[in-house]
């Protein structure tokens, strides 16, 4: 996982993606990015990882995506199961406490699509 | 039961470990109140009225006399607090509808200290509050109801594992419940669930689910609508993901009484079922989608075997002498199980003197050591709040009963009026408009006469404390829903709602009949209630049947004749 400096701007060289977007409808048009930004104007609204996880798993995208607004430390076990490679967190969140948030479970009950293609694909 | 792997066990340890961690950096400031909570509800954890309350999952209502002592352990040692009412004191715990149990007392310092202690006998609290999918629920008679098609219990643990931390829905729009039943009869409310799931075989005899989506409670109660007649059940988890999917990304989030799913259902109607049936129908294309495969249903399946030492008996047990007490007690208490020479037995918890649904720590170790000599040391969370036992021979039941009068758990009123649907109500809940504990006092109180209560016969009565319905008020053959006006606490009343079991005929909302009543005025209200049935009821007709046969009218001319402070507005 890729921490991106609070002061540098995150949208930087990647297409923004409001969590209420419809990102199948919009693949040609993805697939032209290295990389997208989606976004969580509240932590707790989950849309984004539902777009996350339709883009790596039913566009097959292998460019970065990116998380930013409201993005707290604990989010980032889900963050990176859902297919996010790289964060900005919300400015009062430390990078220790987010280190830490990835190693507290090495089994998981599930997969998501993400996950499904990790066996296939080279990335 | 579903015995617990390693690996089961250490994800709960590492749940438990997680969450103290989350817990330190709350106390020490780093994790202010407002992100703390949703991950504390997550883990079960509830601000309350008086202090936090933990709601700990018991998965489809399956519990052994060993977890249930350690909760009796922690209702002693945790759920505690100096002074006030006895109610005030804690060391008790109340079962709820969706068959877990909560704890009202526990301060939330030591609230990481009961998470392990939980984990030692493998419970927690993961998902059993928060806009997550919770705890799966199902019949309480699962793997041993006579009118089982298929046992659902080795599903229920599928479904709880697929659940269990899904990175892709912990911050749905809104909460999540599951309802799996496996019986003709339903005994899990099923349609009035987000997902209602019955297993049935088709005529392949292949086994598959029906999948109701989009029921609930709350303000706009909604009865679920049926989405697929049969998904096979290989294909299960590919269908709830994208019905989850779905929701998870078109769920209103701008006003949280219209984010639930059944919303969705009812503005969108069958474009949302489209939607659903295009999601289904991309993730079974894709070859990397995962089916449950039969290894694994076999895994799971044999945690629920046949305990050995129940064996169908060689011959006829000896009758009992006739004891009218026990005869109404086996009337009520006691029921069919598909291994011949068995019964489940209900352990009523609604009794003079203690709201519905609790237990206190002695009593929670009394169930446990009845669960220990009659029932292989399991127990069930049944969905109307009493604790059942699974594998009672029949041989045993008189001294069954003999034993569970000890324990004041032998009240034969099962199904009966005083056997109540109660949430905790205004005396314990934070959301609650209205108290709950003290109406369902009254109105035990009112009918403690058991030939009256047996002549009045098969009847659901649910007590909802405010709008969230976590009493089921909506389904109630009589509801109750505490409001508030004016900052006092009102009650109004409705009739003939359904639950959908077989007797309630299908699900349905009750109608209210009437302006709201003053607390004093409700035991009134409901004998008069009943007294309306009694004269009005034809021959064989239970109150659900006089209720839907006459209408509200009746019952709201009855009720208004006893009006009191309120009869000015009525």
């Amino acid at each position: 996982m890729r921490f991106i400096a609070t002061t540098s701007p995150a949208a930087e060289g990647a297409l923004l993606l409001d969590n209420t977007a419809d990102v199948l409808q919009r693949a040609e048009e993805i697939h032209r990015q290295a990389a997208v930004l989606l976004q969580f104007p509240k932590w707790t609204d989950g849309r984004a990882y539902s777009q996350a996880v339709l883009l790596r798993g039913r566009l097959r995208y292998v460019g970065e995506i990116r998380a930013s607004g409201e993005v707290l430390a604990d989010m980032l076990p889900l963050l990176r199961r859902c297919g996010f490679d790289a964060v900005q967190l919300r400015a009062d969140q430390k990078v220790e406490s987010a280190q830490r948030a990835l190693g507290f479970f090495s089994t998981q009950y599930q997969t998501v699509p993400p996950e499904r293609h990790d066996s296939q694909s080279p990335k | 039961m579903y015995a617990y792997t390693d690996t089961d066990r250490q994800f709960v340890r590492a749940r438990a470990a997680q969450y103290r961690d989350q817990l330190a950096r709350h106390l020490m400031g780093e994790l202010p109140e407002d992100d703390f909570r949703p991950l504390r509800l997550q883990n079960g954890w509830y601000v309350q009225r008086h202090a936090p309350m933990l709601r700990v999952a018991v998965p489809y209502g399956e519990l052994s006399s060993r977890q249930l002592r350690q909760l009796a352990r922690i209702a002693r040692e945790f759920d505690l607090q100096d002074g006030g009412t006895p109610q005030e004191r804690g060391g008790f715990g109340h079962f709820t509808t969706r068959q877990n149990l909560q704890f009202n007392w526990i301060p939330l310092q030591r609230s990481a200290q009961v998470m392990e202690l939980l984990a030692d006998v493998d419970m927690h609290g993961i998902q059993t509050s928060g806009n997550c999918i919770r705890n799966i629920t199902s019949d309480a008679l699962a793997g041993i109801a006579p009118d089982e098609v298929v046992d659902p219990r080795p599903y229920c643990e599928i479904l709880r594992q697929w659940s269990t931390l899904h990175p892709e829905f912990a911050f749905l729009p809104r909460k999540f419940k599951i309802a799996v039943t496996g019986a003709r009869e339903d005994r899990a409310a099923t349609d009035w669930h987000d997902i209602g799931l019955t297993l049935r075989k088709n005529e392949a005899g292949e086994v598959g689910f029906r999948v109701a989506v989009g029921g609930g409670m709350g303000r706009t109660p909604v009865i679920a609508t049926e989405f697929n007649a049969f998904v096979p059940w290989q294909q299960i988890l590919v269908y709830i993901e994208a019905v989850v999917r779905q929701y998870n990304l078109h769920g209103r989030r701008d006003n949280m009484y219209k984010a639930r799913i059944k919303i969705l259902v009812k503005a969108e109607g069958q474009r949302f079922v489209d939607a659903v049936n295009a999601e289904f129908a991309a993730l079974l294309g894709e070859p990397s989608t995962p089916l449950v495969p039969q290894s694994e249903l076999d895994r799971v399946k044999a945690s629920f075997p046949l305990p050995t030492a129940v064996q169908p008996p060689g011959k006829a047990e000896p009758a009992h002498a006739p004891l009218a007490t026990f005869d109404r007690w086996h009337q009520r208490n006691v029921h069919g199980h598909r291994v011949p020479g068995y019964r489940a037995v209900t352990l009523s918890l609604k009794r003079a003197g203690l709201p519905p649904g609790d237990v206190t720590a002695d009593q929670m170790d009394g169930a446990a050591a009845l669960a220990d000599r009659f029932s292989m040391s399991e127990l069930r969370v049944t969905h109307e709040q009493n604790l059942l036992l699974p594998w009672v021979r029949e041989s045993e039941l008189r001294a069954l009963w003999l034993a569970a009068r000890e324990g004041g758990f032998a009240t034969p009123n099962i199904g009966l009026l005083t056997d109540m649907i109660a949430c905790p109500g205004g005396d314990l809940c934070a959301l609650a408009n209205a108290r709950s504990i003290p109406i369902a006092a009254a109105i035990t109180e009112r009918f403690d006469d058991l030939d009256e209560l047996h002549d009045i016969g098969d009847i659901d009565l649910h007590i909802s404390g405010c709008i969230n319905s976590c009493g089921h008020h909506h389904s109630g053959h009589i509801g109750i829903l505490g409001v508030d006006k004016d900052g006092k606490e009102w009650y109004q009343v409705s009739v003939a709602g359904a639950d959908g079991s077989t007797l309630s005929g299908a699900a349905l909302a009750g109608k209210v009949i009437g302006p709201s009543f003053a607390a004093d005025e409700v035991p009134d209200v409901i004998e008069a209630v009943i007294a309306t049935y009694l004269l009005q009821r034809q021959a064989g007709e239970h109150f659900i049947h006089t209720a839907r046969r006459l209408g509200p009218l009746p019952f709201r001319h009855a009720a208004d004749a006893v009006r009191r402070s309120t009869a000015a507005q009525a």
